[in-house]
């Protein structure tokens, strides 16, 4: 017992938060070269008024709260030599416009300097909102008003249109839209894993060190299979089922039937907190993110 | 203590074989493979949709350039060649036939572009708005081809490495037998740049 202590304090703690460390910023310093996503309308090129970006804003927060699609705006001064629809694929793969699932995102990129714009459209919309569309809209409804150098205008009614052709694809769904077969498929591996480790105390009885043993190789093999193996995983999680293996057989270790019932119990509680845990997408504290959206290079470009 | 043990060995008879299977990659292998398909079939749909484009942009081409008669049979033939050429999944692995579909997919990208500059002549055929709302589409393809493209390639990629790997290549060698899968390259046709004869 006095020398678990200490071997616990030695590699759980070294172990665990750098690794969590890691994963978090590999999540998020992925792709520096797209711009970052902070609300719907992105003028880096400043062609656009406060007025008309506040007013853009307005009309865009409504669409995704009545039907969840997103639609963002954003102006650049210079694409730098490439391509406007490779640039273009890049932001919208990094800003992962649309929600999960519905894939019902659209982006409307400007390039300044280079004169070009085009419509982005992710696969929910691509239906409504189709390449003819996004041309026309472009050709008929932005270039004119670029032409006479009213960027307001051009932006606004271009936006509209977007809006007009989109709008009722996904009426009713709501702002929020949460991954929720992800959910499912963790919660299922969260009972599975908890209901076995903490049968650990069932099994072997009250051997502490055994079922900490036990735990540190049951818990990262059952992982490895629920979610492919990875070294630092494997080995992270070591050190974490020895204690939940620990604890069990400590907590549990009875063979009367009343750790059953807090078996049961705890189960459900833990998983609940789990679920709780993963769950809030993008759209916390009132910011804006893209909500996991699919695209596949749908929309149509243009210039003035 | 002989209790202790009996569970440990049962334990490690169940579990450690299913570790294995997974930590040497075999499920991760036929993952890595299945989505090589699924990009393979999101390449052959916009591709399906590129060919269904071209008999409508034939039909509006020849109300306006009548003399063009040539340029726009040489897109109907690649057309017709293309569609013919189909691959199966297996073919993916098979040099010989990915080059054959790729040549036959980049003779008809060619044609086309072909045609494409052809129509610069016709001032009153660019005005046209269906033949504005076609060329639309037919830009819209081609950037998802490419798009589709990428993706494809991407994946054939990470296939690729996954089978070189240890321990994955020695899975693949003893049990799987999964074979590379190849690149979709750049339309050797489309690279030259068509002649412009005024």
């Amino acid at each position: 017992m006095s020398n678990i202590s200490p071997l616990f304090k030695k590699f759980f703690i070294p172990g665990i938060v750098p690794f969590f460390l890691l994963l978090f910023f590999v999540h998020y310093t992925a792709g520096s070269d797209v711009p970052l996503l902070k609300q719907r309308v992105n003028d880096f090129a400043n062609i656009l008024s406060p007025a008309t970006e506040t007013q853009l804003e307005t009309i865009l927060t409504t669409l995704e709260k009545e039907e969840s699609t997103q639609i963002a705006v954003l102006t650049i001064n210079s694409l730098d030599g490439e391509n406007i629809e490779g640039f273009s694929l890049r932001v919208v793969e990094n800003w992962q416009l649309g929600q999960q699932n519905l894939d019902n995102g659209a982006l409307l990129l400007i390039a300044k300097n280079d004169r070009k714009m085009r419509i982005e459209v992710g696969y929910g919309l691509e239906g409504v909102l189709t390449d003819l569309t996004a041309g026309r809209i472009i050709r008929n409804v932005i270039t004119p008003n670029f032409k006479n150098g009213n960027f307001d205008q051009g932006v606004i009614d271009g936006v509209s249109a977007m809006i007009a052709a989109v709008r009722g694809e996904y009426a009713g769904q709501g702002a929020k839209q949460g991954g929720n077969t992800k959910h499912d498929e963790i919660t299922g591996y969260l009972i599975f894993t908890l209901f076995f480790l903490f049968n650990i105390g069932k099994i072997f009885g009250r051997n502490k060190v055994l079922g900490g043993t036990v735990g540190s190789v049951a818990l990262p093999v059952l992982t490895s299979l629920f979610t492919g193996f990875s070294l630092p995983l494997f080995l992270g999680l070591i050190p974490a089922g020895f204690l939940v293996g620990y604890l069990a057989s400590m907590l549990l270790g009875k063979t009367s039937s009343g750790p059953i019932k807090r078996i049961r119990r705890s189960n459900r509680s833990n998983s609940d907190i789990f679920r709780g845990g993963f769950g809030g997408g993008g759209f916390g504290g009132g910011g804006f993110g893209g909500g996991g959206g699919g695209f596949g290079g749908g929309g149509s470009s243009g210039g003035w | 203590m002989l209790r202790f043990t009996q569970s440990t060995f049962i334990l490690l008879t169940f579990f450690l074989p299913l570790f294995f299977l997974s930590g040497c990659g075999y499920n991760s292998l036929q993952v890595k493979e299945e989505s090589v398909f699924k990009a393979w079939a999101d390449v052959e749909a916009t591709l399906q949709r590129r060919g269904d484009l071209i008999p409508n942009l034939v039909e509006t081409v020849k109300g306006y350039a009548k003399h063009e008669a040539e340029t726009l049979e040489a897109v109907i033939n690649a057309r017709s060649k293309a569609t013919s050429v189909q691959l199966s999944t297996e073919d993916l692995s098979n040099p010989e036939a990915m080059s054959q579909f790729q040549a036959a997919q980049g003779g008809l990208s060619s044609a086309l572009g072909r045609l494409m500059l052809v129509v610069e002549r016709y001032p009153d055929l660019k005005a046209n708005q269906n033949f504005l709302d076609l060329q639309t589409q037919l830009e819209g393809t081609e950037n998802r081809i490419n798009v589709a493209r990428q993706r494809y390639n991407e994946v054939v990629e990470l296939f690729n490495a996954s089978i070189r790997k240890f321990p994955a290549s020695l899975t693949n060698s003893l049990i799987l037998h999964l074979d590379r899968k190849e690149y979709y390259k750049a339309d050797e046709a489309a690279k030259q740049v068509p002649k412009v004869t005024f």
